[in-house]
């Protein structure tokens, strides 16, 4: 098995070995059955919050762990690495960092506490629209000051776990982009408290190819109020891209927690399933394609460590951690292939599990982000080519 | 009530074993907390936190963990303080590599005396590494206390007197027993807490006492291997067991089995 690239020091085992611990309670007859019921993980959830785990980014001071990216970016590998899908909750983990970071201490007393305690969840974060795309300056939804208030208009698609959270964050437009010099100001940021919306909130759930509760939400003269801006008006959109780094480090640990679930899991099978008298891993044609993608998990494993201690420290980062999510999310497709064709037939019968996870792996290409987004990025802004968006 | 626990770190069951000789390689492989002990733990301390909000005896108390193994075995003690044991005492010497279950009793026994006054001692029934199964009770003969094994269910505790069910082979035995003593737990007994965030912050803080062999006023003849592994075969492979064809009469058959193998 790939042991954890970040193993130098005391916390990264500890919180290693704590996490299987937790993750061997719920084995994959569990996932697999959620998958089957498309319900939530809600148990697994539970225990993960009890016991802390999701609020080890928040700091001390308002009742969380107070620990780095890199440390919390085990938890989310290790889940994944264990057979489950941190999809279900790693929202719930970095959603609020808009809130840390732009909120005002007022907005920060009023909800990290009680997220840290896991009596309230934010884990629902409403971005991408229909129209727009990966074009999110485009967005349509629109937030029109009156008086104390805000009223918000507009549709949202893909809105992930808003039947599970409390609180959602939302990007509206409070300036026409035509009226803006550059496109992407004019946004600003809220904090939806789901429980008051009432019916002008409505959500409609998106069926996808995997266990994945996600949305479109129509929202129809939703009044809030002011309180609920982060920071200042019309600089949402700075907001948003300043999170972008710490969910690509995480997202991208995810995806070297799947490759090493398929490593794992193709080697296993490579090494006893017996074809024409002898193990079919002895075969070049089944052993070297995990051989492969094993090189290119580690790899990416690397790449994440290096953008999250860039990251801790404080530093830019990026390029590497848009690198480490192409990278990762890749290489775990990589693994997940490599897994399915040593499987042959049986790769593709539920109760192996490899059907899911490839289920599940395929997605960290597509969203948060698309690859050709992050291409886009290496490519103009790090290497200076010209733009294409 | 003082709770002992003996806790052993042993290298990873879950990987491929490998061997110094005719002994297991402990040094430079991954260690973890013995899987057996952490039912110990964790029955320590569902009986101090029964004990705490029951009406009975109050909860004043403690549960230490005792272990006797490399200084990697400070592993183990962290993982049972990071559970919710209290503080732990850790024997590490180089003159007990290689030791025996009698060696690895009599000093487990001392550093339990040295640590203070206990009610109860807790242990696996056997190591998940070693499988003597002999050290509880030889434990307990040098503790000058009394020994129940195979314990499968803790039904109630109190200052004086413990009561447990006990496995047997075809049933269990309900048996009480006046207090100090010491008790082995099977594994399932429980179900075993894992460390939560807190737990593992907390675990940091929590004292852990580092004995030498001297410390235990004990000598290297003390503690001198008595017992020699002579050879080492492998394990036969499991044959491809008894098939029945049914004609009728296979659901009797294997009734028949599972009672002879007392399963039923
Ligand atoms: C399961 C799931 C959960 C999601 N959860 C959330 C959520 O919680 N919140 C949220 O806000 N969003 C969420 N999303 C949305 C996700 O972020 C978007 O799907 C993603 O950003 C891509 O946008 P799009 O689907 O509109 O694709 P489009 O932007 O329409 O892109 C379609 C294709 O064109 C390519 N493309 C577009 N522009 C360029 C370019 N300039 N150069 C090269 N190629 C280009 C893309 O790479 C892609 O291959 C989720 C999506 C899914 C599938």
């Amino acid at each position: 098995m790939i042991s954890s690239d970040l193993n130098d020091d005391g916390m990264y085992m500890e919180i290693q070995t704590a996490i299987r611990d937790l993750c061997s309670r719920f084995p994959s007859s569990y996932w697999r059955e959620l998958d089957e019921s498309r319900m939530y993980p809600e148990r697994f959830v539970e225990a993960l919050t009890d016991a802390g785990w999701l609020s080890i980014l928040i700091p001390e001071r308002y009742g969380g762990g107070g620990r780095s990216l890199s440390e919390a970016s085990i938890v989310l590998e290790e889940i994944n690495a264990s057979g489950g899908n941190a999809a279900a909750c790693h929202g719930q983990m970095y959603t609020m960092a808009p809130i840390l970071r732009h909120g005002s201490e007022e907005q920060r007393e009023r909800y990290l506490p009680e997220i840290a305690k896991g009596q309230l969840r934010l884990q629902a974060f409403a971005m991408t629209e229909q129209d727009s795309g990966s074009d999110i300056t485009r967005i349509r939804t629109s937030a029109v000051r009156e008086g104390d208030s805000y009223i918000i208009n507009g549709q949202k698609v893909f809105t992930s776990r808003v039947q599970h959270s409390d609180l959602m964050l939302l990007l509206a437009r409070t300036t026409k982009r035509e009226n803006q010099s550059r496109s992407t100001d004019g946004l600003s940021l809220f904090i939806i408290d789901l429980r008051q919306a009432g019916d002008t909130i409505e959500v409609n759930p998106i069926k996808t190819m995997f266990n994945h509760e996600t949305n479109e939400v129509l929202i129809r003269n939703l009044k809030t109020n002011s309180s609920q801006l982060i920071g200042e008006e019309g600089k949402g959109f700075s907001y948003v891209l300043d999170g972008f780094n710490a969910e690509r480090i995480l997202l991208a640990a995810e995806c070297v927690g799947d490759g090493r679930w398929f490593c794992a899991k193709g080697a296993e099978y490579a090494t006893h399933r017996e074809v024409f008298d002898r193990p079919i891993g002895r075969n070049q044609g089944v052993q070297f394609p995990l051989a492969r993608a094993y090189a290119s998990v580690t790899a990416a494993g690397l790449m994440r460590r290096s953008a999250a201690g860039l990251f801790d420290a404080g530093h830019p980062c990026g390029p590497e951690a848009n690198m480490a999510k192409l990278l990762a999310s890749e290489a775990a497709w990589q693994a997940a292939n490599a897994c399915l064709d040593t499987h042959g037939g049986y790769g593709f019968a539920a109760e192996y599990d490899v059907e899911r996870k490839f289920r599940e792996t395929r997605l960290y290409q597509t969203a948060p982000i698309a690859n050709n987004l992050v291409l886009a990025y290496i490519g103009h802004h790090v290497m200076g080519m010209p733009r294409s968006y | 009530m003082n709770i002992v626990v003996c806790v052993k770190h042993i290298p990873d069951p879950n990987l491929p074993a490998e061997m110094d000789g005719k002994t297991l390689k402990r040094e430079g492989v991954q260690g973890v907390m013995d899987p057996g002990d952490e039912f110990g733990v964790e029955a320590g301390l569902q009986i101090k936190e029964r004990l705490a909000t029951g009406d009975g005896e109050s909860g004043e108390g403690e549960v230490t963990l005792v272990s006797m193994g490399p200084a990697a075995a400070m592993e183990a003690v962290r993982r049972g303080l990071s559970m919710g044991a209290d503080k732990g005492v850790l024997v590490s010497d180089d003159v007990l590599k290689g030791s025996d279950a009698l060696a690895t009793a009599k000093v487990l026994s001392a550093a339990i005396q040295k640590n203070g006054a206990f009610d109860l001692v807790i242990a696996g029934v056997e190591s998940t590494d070693g499988y003597t199964g002999t050290l509880p009770g030889t434990l307990a003969e040098f503790l000058g206390v009394p020994h129940v094994s195979t314990v499968k269910e803790i039904v109630s505790a109190d200052g004086g007197t413990l009561k447990v069910n006990r496995q047997t082979a075809d049933g269990y035995h309900v048996v009480e027993v006046g207090l100090p003593a010491v008790i082995s737990v099977t594994a399932g007994v429980n179900e075993p807490r894992y460390a939560s965030f807190k737990g593992i912050m907390a675990a940091k803080k929590k004292p852990v006492e580092q004995l030498s062999l001297s410390d235990l006023d004990l000598s290297g003849d003390d503690v001198a291997v008595k017992q020699e592994v002579t050879e080492l075969s492998k394990a036969e492979e499991r044959e491809g067991g008894e098939i029945i064809e049914d004609d009728g009469s296979a659901a009797a058959k294997i009734a028949d089995f599972l009672k002879e193998a007392k399963v039923i």
